[in-house]
């Protein structure tokens, strides 16, 4: 008789279809069913495992629309040896996926209201599959913004899709780097810069964020202050994650487990915490 | 204090005769025993497989950073604190393997582990012990995700639960409400009476099995004196010397985050993990991966794991919890904090055993009270 | 525009904010409106401008050029100001300004603005106030900027 296998804890084959570059140092991977195993839909904001045969796992956010099933994509920016690995992998090699997990971005919170979406770096990752949905059911929704910093005009991602979006009615997309070159004729600065090129409606709008801790923070600060209330303010947190399920500890911050109360958490909740250095 | 059966009878009562025939009996049917037994200068848990092999006579002194064993002339088998070993490692061991993995062409396919458990009897379980599986239960089988490898192991255990007679240097479950009464769910809770005429043991069922492995070992109706005497052991071993204040305790602690006293006990600590390693509740576990040379075959492996090491909470080429100060504050708040907000309990039972094994001496409940005095 | 235009322009622009009437009247008359074309040069490193701009429309960016590039450290639109530093007297400028888009700005001697202070000191601390607000806002963005927050960090490969 044999012990069931810990099937969350198991990672399902899954083929790499395609690995698209999307900057020098990110790379978007496409997955595909393998050994007709379908894969497992998924909400905005919620992250797979994804397991390099013998090597390791990586938490990665999902970066695909919601709306396509049978496909998974994961956008990686390559910082060391695991996420090198990942992208390294060439189409038809097979990686594991445990997954979906987490809570995801709360769009129905956001019906009939304003979308602010503030993405820093790697963070419009995450938020991309929001943005699939709002246009899937754009009556739902008032106006679309989506502001974008990035480190330099070679790092912003998805910049065809991004023009796409700013050309769409109701929707208004900025994009800023921390510095450019004679070429780059957009706003430079900081990301909170952009904000005076919005009339904001702080009763009646949404904010979703994403980038480095710091930026996160600085960004919910400032949406506060001009008005927005921190229930309506979320923040899509990292940490380290070895069993996404909630059991083996390492992902805690504060009374929380990232993995399964987040990795979306509204400002209401993460304030007490986060003013703690090394919490 | 009234230890009488659930039903208005009096408890049975059984020799040292009918001990061994209990273990004979949870022989029969089918269970490994594991109890405590002198090793190294220690009372830890092993194999038990005769009577004899138990600590009979042997007694502990624990203080902060100190455990010595001691004789003692009454020849009690149960008569001494908890050891550095806990039932953790028999219900959530220290490794297992998760999956194994094999190369199937460009893809690869999950093998059928074969590693199951034996069937496994827990004789002497203090009721600190019973409190923190309790909560391992709540953790790891009753929240959202159920750990199989803890719940088949779990579900065979037959539980022989040891009401204590003394407490140690370092207990403190009275103050942390898991004892020195054993509560909860076991199969038969004992408590040793030895005494000049001869050792006796009081014995009351907790569950259907308890109640047949009890009808075929030799027993009578204990006397009134004699459930009399077992009371006044139970209050004597309610006297600790430790204790921690846990009303409001989450809110104090949540409160404190930036307390003078935690730079104060990080001086000492020395982020070893002893106490993580020690302690009956602590749950955190890592996962290796690995492979043989060829790559054919890929093994997870779940190992425990420590917040108390720097790598625990690396990310994004750094530690989130760098200082040994951020360290032990984490492992305290969540042991007596945030476990409230996750599992809607403490997650310390009083054990004392993180006192005695820290060797900088250092004592959770002094900890506790340094930070509520402001 | 004639005065009464540039008031009305000069009450709108978020530099003025908790001006008093009088002290608007007293910029519209020092102000004279401005307009650049695109990828004009307003002010080159080391120059000593001295003039104070109020932004109304179009886009400038801040540039320092070193060998072989050219960076843009910051852009500023409609609303900002452009030129703080000439309100102090000090050295020329560090950085060049150039417009990416056609530009339409409101003009102001920083001498007369300075002599205007001088003689007026209700006046002087005002404006002193909303120069502080706004080098204030970009310390900040300076020093989030410096940050390098998009910067990857991870464990380096060998």
């Amino acid at each position: 008789m044999s012990a069931p296998a810990v099937a969350l804890l198991t990672p399902a084959p899954a083929r790499v279809a395609a690995v698209e570059k999307e900057t020098h140092d990110t790379f978007t991977l496409t997955l595909e069913p393998a050994d007709g195993q379908p894969l497992a839909g998924f909400a905005p904001g919620q992250f797979s495992m994804l397991y390099v045969y013998g090597v390791g796992e990586l938490p990665i956010s999902i970066s695909g629309d919601p709306n396509e099933a049978g496909r998974l994509l994961y956008t990686v920016r390559s910082v060391g040896r695991a996420t090198h690995s990942l992208v390294s992998l060439r189409p038809g090699e097979v990686v594991g996926v445990r997954g979906p997990f987490g809570r995801p971005w709360p769009l129905e919170n956001a019906r009939g209201k304003d979308l602010l979406i503030v993405a820093g770096g790697i963070g419009l990752a995450p938020l991309r599959p929001a943005i699939y949905e709002i246009l899937r059911r754009r009556d739902d929704y008032v106006r679309l913004i989506v502001l974008y910093g990035a480190r330099s005009p070679k790092d912003l991602l998805f910049r065809k899709q991004l023009a796409a979006w700013g050309r769409l009615p109701d929707s208004q997309v900025l994009a800023t780097v921390d510095y450019g070159g004679t070429s780059w004729r957009g706003h430079v600065g900081v990301v909170t810069a952009l904000f005076r090129h919005l009339r904001l409606h702080p009763g009646e709008t949404v904010a979703l964020i994403c980038g480095p801790e710091i930026m996160m923070r600085i960004v919910a600060r400032q949406l506060e202050a001009r008005g927005l209330p921190d229930s309506e303010i979320y923040l899509s947190m990292e940490r380290n994650m070895k069993c996404a399920v909630g059991s083996c500890g390492h992902c805690q911050l504060g009374p929380y487990f990232v993995c399964k109360d987040g990795p979306v958490f509204s400002y209401q909740q993460l304030r007490p915490w986060v003013v703690h250095h090394e919490l | 204090m009234d230890s009488s059966h659930s039903c208005g009878r009096l408890p049975a009562a059984v020799e040292l005769s009918g001990l061994a025939q209990l273990l004979e009996c949870l022989q029969r049917r089918g269970y490994q025993i594991i109890g405590p037994t002198v090793r190294e200068g220690a009372i830890v848990l092993d194999v038990i497989e005769k009577l004899d092999e138990l600590p009979a006579g042997w007694t502990d002194r624990q203080e902060p950073g100190r455990y010595r064993l001691e004789r003692r002339d009454d020849g009690a088998l149960f008569g001494f604190a908890p050891g550095p070993h806990s039932w953790k490692q028999f219900l959530y061991p220290p490794e297992a393997t998760l999956c194994e993995l094999a190369r199937d062409g460009a893809s690869f396919k999950v093998l059928a582990t074969g590693e199951l458990p034996p069937r496994r009897a827990f004789l002497g379980v203090r009721a600190c012990d019973l409190a923190a599986i309790r909560i391992q239960d709540r953790v790891l089988v009753e929240d959202r995700f159920v750990d199989a490898v803890y719940q088949e192991r779990r579900r065979g255990v037959f539980i022989v639960a040891v009401n204590c007679t003394q407490a140690s240097g370092t207990c403190f479950c009275v103050s942390m409400g898991a004892g020195p009464r054993v509560e909860g769910s076991f199969d038969l809770a004992l408590t040793e009476l030895p005494g000049p005429g001869g050792h006796l043991f009081l014995i009351e069922p907790g569950s259907q099995a308890g109640r047949e492995v009890l009808s075929e070992i030799d027993r009578r109706e204990a006397q009134p004196e004699e459930v009399a005497q077992a009371s006044m052991a139970l209050e004597k071993a309610a006297q600790q010397e430790c204790g921690l204040e846990t009303a409001d305790l989450r809110r104090m602690l949540f409160g404190n985050l930036g307390h003078p006293e935690w730079d104060l006990v990080a001086a000492r600590c020395l982020s070893c993990g002893n106490c993580t390693m020690v302690c009956p509740t602590c749950f955190c576990t890592t996962v290796e991966d690995s492979s043989d040379v060829a790559g054919a075959r890929a093994q997870r492996r779940r190992k425990w794991d420590s917040c108390f090491t720097e790598s625990f909470s690396y990310i994004h080429g750094g530690s989130v919890r760098l200082s040994v100060k951020s360290r032990y504050r984490q492992w305290l708040t969540h042991k007596l904090a945030a476990w409230v907000d996750q599992f809607g309990t403490f997650g310390c039972v009083g054990c004392g055993r993180c006192i005695t094994w820290c060797p900088a001496g250092i004592d959770i409940t002094a900890e506790v009270a340094a930070i509520r005095g402001g | 525009m004639d005065t009464k235009e540039l008031y009305e322009v000069l009450r709108q622009h978020p530099f003025l904010e908790g001006f008093k009437p009088p002290h608007i009247q007293k910029m519209a008359e020092m102000a004279h409106e401005v307009r650049f074309a695109r990828d004009q040069i307003v002010f080159r490193e080391g120059d000593e401008c001295g003039i104070f701009y109020l932004i109304l429309e179009g886009k400038v960016a801040l540039e320092a050029s070193g060998p072989g590039r050219i960076l843009r450290i910051s852009t500023l639109g409609a609303g900002d100001e452009l030129g703080w530093s000439s309100l102090l007297a000090e050295d020329g400028k560090h950085f060049q300004a150039r417009t990416l888009e056609p530009v339409r700005a409101l003009a102001f001697d920083s001498t007369r603005l300075r002599q205007t202070c001088e003689q007026d000191h209700g006046f002087g601390y005002l404006l002193m106030r909303a120069l502080l607000r706004v080098v204030s806002q970009r310390l900040q963005a300076t020093r989030i900027q410096l940050l390098d927050l998009y910067a990857p960090r991870g464990v380096k490969l060998i």
